[in-house]
């Protein structure tokens, strides 16, 4: 399946929840989403989306949070697995689109590309919900229910490898915060 | 000789409001969880960066993080603090600890950590106080009030 039909299923599906989208999703997300609780993470600290993902569900319990990241990112920083499975924000949806590279540099292999089971790390991490997908049928039916859930949840998806190329968006970060923030309220 | 105050540093993180104390710790800062109120959640990071972007989340979500932290992690957390203070423009607030300080200013210690940590924090424009031995931990209330007055990022180093 590809990174653009999972990101269109998750587009149907939300309604309020915030989006934090990092890396091939902040490139893609803007063509499916412009919802004012999305948050368009470009200049990011690379590995960084779940944990700002994690500060957000527990300052905000009435919030649900959803983060999509990239498989690269998660390696950089696999113990925020073990972090978020300890706290246990019951409102964080992390979503790893798995393309086994480094899409935003150009496409290089990612360590142990394709190959690595992050549900499973997930899941030895105490994360009370883990999936690994790679049927877009099976993503799309899982959507409503997770995006309800009791997590925190966590979804591995494995998508073709398509490099791609990063730039800001035009409008500032400092533009886009405020209007998140203006959201949330 | 002077111990760190850590019942002093405990109650002004209190008296500061702040309602989560992100932190990995370190052997001289180590008890500080010990003396923490109750009312300010702790979260127990892996690493360094990750507590920072953690802070960042629970900022934009309208609490009042401090991030805790010895200064060898805040050399592996650089990037997360470019991202944070100067890309997201948050007003984090850190405590370090500044290993071997007190020995390292009295030329007791050439800790490499301990000489290169003023400099890094110069290079990040970033404001900081140094607490010293037997010093006044009040200094982390004044300085944590002009970072969230002012909408900045600050550090208290705490000499260890
Ligand atoms: C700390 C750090 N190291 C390296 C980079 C360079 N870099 C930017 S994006 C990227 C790849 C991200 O890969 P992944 O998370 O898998 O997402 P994808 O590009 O595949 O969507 C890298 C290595 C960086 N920005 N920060």
């Amino acid at each position: 399946m590809r990174t653009d039909e999972c990101l269109a299923a998750l587009a149907e599906h939300r309604t309020a929840e915030v989006v934090i989208a990092s890396m091939t999703s902040a490139v893609r997300w803007p063509a499916y989403s412009d919802h004012p609780r999305d948050l368009i993470y470009v200049p990011s600290t690379m590995g960084g989306a779940p944990s700002l993902g994690l500060g957000l569900a527990l300052a905000r319990p009435d919030l649900r949070v959803v983060v999509l990241n990239g498989d690269g990112s998660m390696l950089m920083s696999l113990g925020s697995l073990v972090t978020i499975g300890e706290q246990a924000p019951p409102n964080l949806v992390l979503v790893v689109f798995d393309n086994g590279m480094y899409a935003v540099t150009g496409g290089q292999p990612t360590p142990g590309a394709g190959q690595v089971d992050f549900a499973s790390m997930a899941l030895a991490a105490r994360w009370p919900i883990t999936h690994r997908f790679s049927q877009l049928g099976e993503w799309a039916e899982a959507l409503p229910g997770l995006l309800r859930a009791e997590g925190p949840a966590f979804v591995q998806l494995t998508v073709e490898p398509e490099p791609t190329s990063i730039t800001a968006p035009p409008v500032p970060m400092s533009e886009r915060l405020t209007k998140l923030l203006a959201a949330l309220d | 000789m002077p111990t760190i105050d850590l019942a002093g540093i405990a109650a002004q993180l209190q008296a500061c409001g702040i309602t989560h104390m992100v932190w990995i710790p370190d052997s001289e800062m180590g008890g500080l969880e010990a003396h923490l109120d109750p009312s300010i959640r702790l979260v127990r990071a892996c690493r360094e960066g990750e507590a920072i972007a953690i802070a960042a989340g629970l900022m934009l979500g309208g609490a009042r993080p401090a991030v805790v932290i010895q200064c060898t992690g805040f050399f592996e957390a650089g990037d997360a603090f470019r991202n944070v203070a100067k890309d997201l423009g948050l007003p984090l607030f850190l405590l370090i600890g500044h290993r071997n300080r007190t020995a390292f200013l009295e030329g007791r210690s050439k800790d490499s950590a301990a000489k290169h940590l003023q400099a890094v924090l110069g290079a990040w424009e970033l404001e900081y106080i140094a607490l010293e031995p037997g010093g006044d931990p009040a200094v982390i209330g004044e300085l944590y009030a002009r970072s969230q007055g002012s909408g900045s990022a600050a550090a208290v180093i705490v000499a260890e």
